[in-house]
């Protein structure tokens, strides 16, 4: 370990306030700080590196958009079981614009958006939920007055980096399917902005916070597939992850698309590693892949043995 | 990061796009356009005359179109999609779906099977009803900047006068001081930043003020663990995945181990529930007693809940049943067959149909509160009005004689100093809420102590197999934790013709009908006082105690032509 890396007088001084406010202890920090460095790929070394990010680092601003979509994704984020999510969320970035969760409405909340565009320009990390309704000028999704094509259209080019969270923002996801009428699209298909996606239905929350500590750590956004799917998280198929390959409680023979699909959930599972689709007998929808709602149906194979 | 458009994934956007219709003329109205904290996309216009809301318009500005991408795909597939109508009451579509599928088979569950479906339904009402209390509601009651002036030792002491179960410190709300101020002082205020701050309307002490910010933060973790009891049985939570036609797919991991592991995460959640939710939202009842006349509707309507055998209604837990005019001890059964959804004011054209004849042709022509202002239908039962959701559960169950039930809201009406009357009300709501969560999250603890592991070796214990008939239809009523849900399924040729929905916020947040009567938010918000026209803190609180939840109020199929619809972007 380098000397830079280990934690000094300043920092412990930050940590133990962060902890004692939380109610929580040192360990659990530092325990959290490692699965922020597991699930990046990181090397243990990293570990100090981001526990000093997390505790001292600059509140960036985000503006979270939210367009076609069920706030699944927004859900994913709030209840994650970290104790330190909430601090990210709350505390770590300066949320200046979240329809779900800010307290301002109607053109007070219009004013928080506006005021964060043009005073954060060019610095503000914008995150996407949702699809674009682009069919007929975008009236099929409006807010204030404004369609969402047109939101994205202003907002976008303004930030530092745009994230598409959720399949939907991503790829257009569920109102793209066939048989949609809005003309929904990804964000990156609606505007021509290039975007970092974090596809999933909903995504992992644990990836979303470690791309957060990973651009409070390096001021940037991690290297992605050629979907703009970050590596860290898209970069192992599903079933070479699978504690089932190769058991008798293997479900390809239900259906299951884990071998097409990439994601870590085998790794990093939902709800604080609670569990995932295949451990609660649930065949892989392969969630994370453009068009999956029609390239992956039928979902199960019921004639498949199980 | 360089905006560069990555060769390998050509993409075509979208150039000279219609424009948007002009902004509706101002005409001195007030408009909430987003109202947030809530799930999806809301627009609230309000008339005010004398200081009180005359007339009341509720738009839903967002169309998605989950049935037209229903059609023609297998029916035991059409949960996954319908689930995702809404990521916040994320199991209830999906599980309405499946049984609208059983329903149209003719396939009975095994009975552990309906337990676990009962867990899973009781632990999303309790992390719904915790999450829109706390998260979603409780600033328009709390003002925080008060809360940032609050003596801390002032606010242990009514933290203890607001439950007596809990014994937190000086030192601790001091904690909760700083970490707000670290808002305030840095000045990034994030999500809190804008809100309608020191209006006359906040009643609270900046003590009570700094005790309920405590609990706004403590029921961020507390809903983590309520979501946590889905991940057991269903796999994840958004969008648990754990779910199956004739049964549930869970197997391998019903430990004796995971059942203690739900226990613990409900019983946690339960204590919250007793010991903080009921008790802060019977305090604000007391506190903010105005709201016991404000917002009230006439007519409730519930279609019961948690099924405790395979007959229905009989079975449920929670009745089925409907009041009119406010007469709660004189519940009606209820006919679905009386169901009707009128899209007069709607954004399609076509004319009043029962859901399982439902037919929508899109016709968008702009927000005209004279004519047409939402893609969300109105649905009417025997051509009337309904709300639907915690309320009516509540006083359904109470005019039914539900003994758990009964007993919690009498102990609440005396502590808040209400009578049953002031129930149809802002308050009454916002603390129906509460009630019907305290009474799942103690039944849930029976329930759980009837699971039993799976037997391992075999193949899907909890899972009855099946035939699927060729053709078929079915129906599923539900109660989602907003209120009454119902599916209508037809298939045939293996494949779904026609998939209609009639959700919860579509009841309550639907516009006008073919009579021009408001709907039952339209009418909740008459008379709603407001002091100050550019901050309309009222209206907010009549709006949010209905639990907005969007997304999925807006859905169209027409199951004639597909294609046959059009649009006119004035």
């Amino acid at each position: 370990m380098k000397p830079e890396d280990k934690l000094d007088k300043g920092l412990e001084d930050k940590i133990d306030d962060l902890v004692t406010k939380k109610g929580v202890t040192r360990r659990d920090f530092m325990k959290f700080c490692g699965l922020m460095a597991a699930t990046l790929g990181l090397e243990a070394s990293f570990v100090p590196k981001i526990a000093r990010a997390i505790a001292s680092a600059p509140r960036p601003p985000v503006v979270w958009l939210q367009f076609a979509e069920c706030t699944g994704c927004t859900e994913a984020l709030l209840r994650t079981a970290d104790p330190f999510i909430d601090d990210l969320l709350l505390e770590k970035v300066s949320s200046e614009y979240h329809e779900t969760i800010m307290a301002a409405a109607g053109d007070h909340a219009t004013a928080c958006l506006d005021s964060a565009v043009s005073q954060y320009a060019g610095q503000f990390l914008c995150f996407v939920e949702g699809a674009v309704p682009t069919a007929s000028g975008g009236i099929y999704g409006m807010i204030g007055n404004k369609t969402m094509l047109q939101i994205a259209r202003e907002v976008l080019p303004q930030a530092k980096a745009v994230v598409c969270v959720g399949t939907c923002a991503s790829f257009g996801g569920l109102p793209a399917a066939a048989g949609g009428l809005t003309g929904a699209r990804g964000v990156r298909d609606a505007t021509g902005i290039s975007t970092v996606n974090m596809p999933g239905c909903p995504p992992n929350a644990v990836n979303i916070a470690a791309l957060i500590v990973n651009y409070l750590l390096n001021n940037q956004l991690p290297g992605t597939d050629r979907y703009g799917r970050p590596n860290f998280a898209y970069g192992n198929k599903v079933h070479s992850q699978c504690p089932r390959r190769g058991t008798d409680w293997c479900l390809k023979g239900f259906g299951c698309k884990g071998p097409m699909a990439v994601h870590n959930c085998p790794s990093v599972k939902y709800n604080g590693g609670t569990s995932w689709c295949v451990q609660a007998d649930a065949p892989c929808k392969n969630c994370t892949t453009p068009g999956f709602w029609d390239s992956m149906t039928p979902f199960f194979d019921y004639s498949g043995s199980y | 990061m360089p905006k560069k458009d990555n060769p390998k994934n050509p993409h075509n956007p979208p150039t000279d796009p219609t424009p948007p219709p002009e902004p509706t003329p101002s005409n001195g109205n007030i408009v909430i356009d987003p109202v947030t904290r809530i799930e999806g996309h809301l627009r609230v216009e309000t008339a005010v005359a004398g200081g009180r809301v005359s007339s009341a318009w509720s738009t839903s500005p967002l169309f998605r179109g989950v049935e037209p991408i229903l059609k023609n795909r297998d029916p035991r597939d059409a949960w996954m999609f319908t689930q995702r109508l809404c990521g916040v009451c994320t199991y209830v579509h999906g599980i309405t779906s499946i049984r609208s599928v059983e329903d149209a088979i003719g396939v009975a569950i095994p009975e552990q099977a309906r337990l676990i479906r009962n867990l899973l339904m009781g632990a999303q009402w309790i992390h719904d009803h915790i999450v829109h209390f706390y998260q979603l509601h409780l600033l328009d009651w709390v003002d925080i900047t008060s809360a940032l002036t609050a003596d801390p030792a002032g606010a242990a002491s009514a933290d203890r006068q607001i439950s007596s179960a809990r014994n937190r410190s000086a030192a601790y709300f001091d904690g909760v001081k700083q970490r707000l101020q670290t808002f305030a002082g840095g000045g990034q205020l994030g999500p809190f930043a804008n809100g309608y701050w020191g209006h006359p309307a906040y009643l609270l002490s900046p003590e009570e003020n700094l005790v309920m910010m405590a609990n706004y933060l403590e029921a961020l973790r507390v809903q983590i663990d309520a979501a946590h009891m889905h991940g057991i049985l269903a796999g994840k939570n958004p969008h648990p995945h754990g779910m199956i036609v004739g049964g549930v797919p869970l197997n391998k991991d019903l430990t004796s181990n995971r059942i203690g592991e739900f226990a613990g995460v409900s019983n946690k959640a339960r204590d919250f529930v007793n010991n903080y939710y009921l008790p802060d939202a019977t305090w604000l009842a007391a506190r903010y007693s105005d709201y016991a006349t404000i917002g009230g509707t006439e007519n409730l309507m519930s279609f019961g809940e948690f099924p405790l055998g395979a007959a229905e209604p009989d079975s449920l837990y929670f009745p089925r049943g409907a009041i009119f005019n406010r007469q709660t001890s004189a519940v009606q059964p209820v006919d679905t067959g009386q169901i009707s959804e009128h899209v007069t004011h709607s954004w399609y054209s076509g004319s009043a149909r029962h859901p399982s004849r439902g037919q929508t042709v899109p016709d968008y022509t702009g927000i005209n509160t004279a004519d047409r202002y939402s893609w969300i239908k109105a649905p009417r039962y025997q051509g009337q009005p309904m709300e639907v959701g915690p309320l009516a559960r509540v006083l359904i169950n109470y005019g039914k004689g539900h003994g758990a039930t009964v007993q919690v809201v009498n102990a609440f009406l005396q502590k808040a100093g209400m009578s049953l009357a002031g129930m149809y009300s802002t308050l009454g709501r916002t603390a129906a809420r509460a009630i019907e969560t305290k009474v799942i999250a103690d039944v849930m603890s029976t329930w759980v102590g009837q699971l039993s592991p799976s037997p391992g070796g075999s193949e899907m214990p909890f899972r009855s197999t099946f035939t699927m008939p060729d053709a078929g239809s079915g129906v599923a009523l539900n109660e989602a934790p907003r209120g009454a849900l119902g599916h209508w399924l037809n298939y045939s040729g293996g494949k779904i013709s026609n998939y209609q929905m009639v959700v919860p916020s579509t009841w309550n947040f639907g516009p006008r009908d073919s009579a021009n009567v408001p709907g039952p938010v339209e009418q909740a918000l008459i008379d709603t006082p407001v002091a100050d026209e550019s901050k309309p803190l009222e209206v907010l609180r009549v709006v949010h105690s209905f639990d907005p939840c969007i997304a999925c109020a807006v859905h169209v199929f027409d199951p004639k032509n597909n294609q046959r619809f059009k649009v006119q972007a004035l």
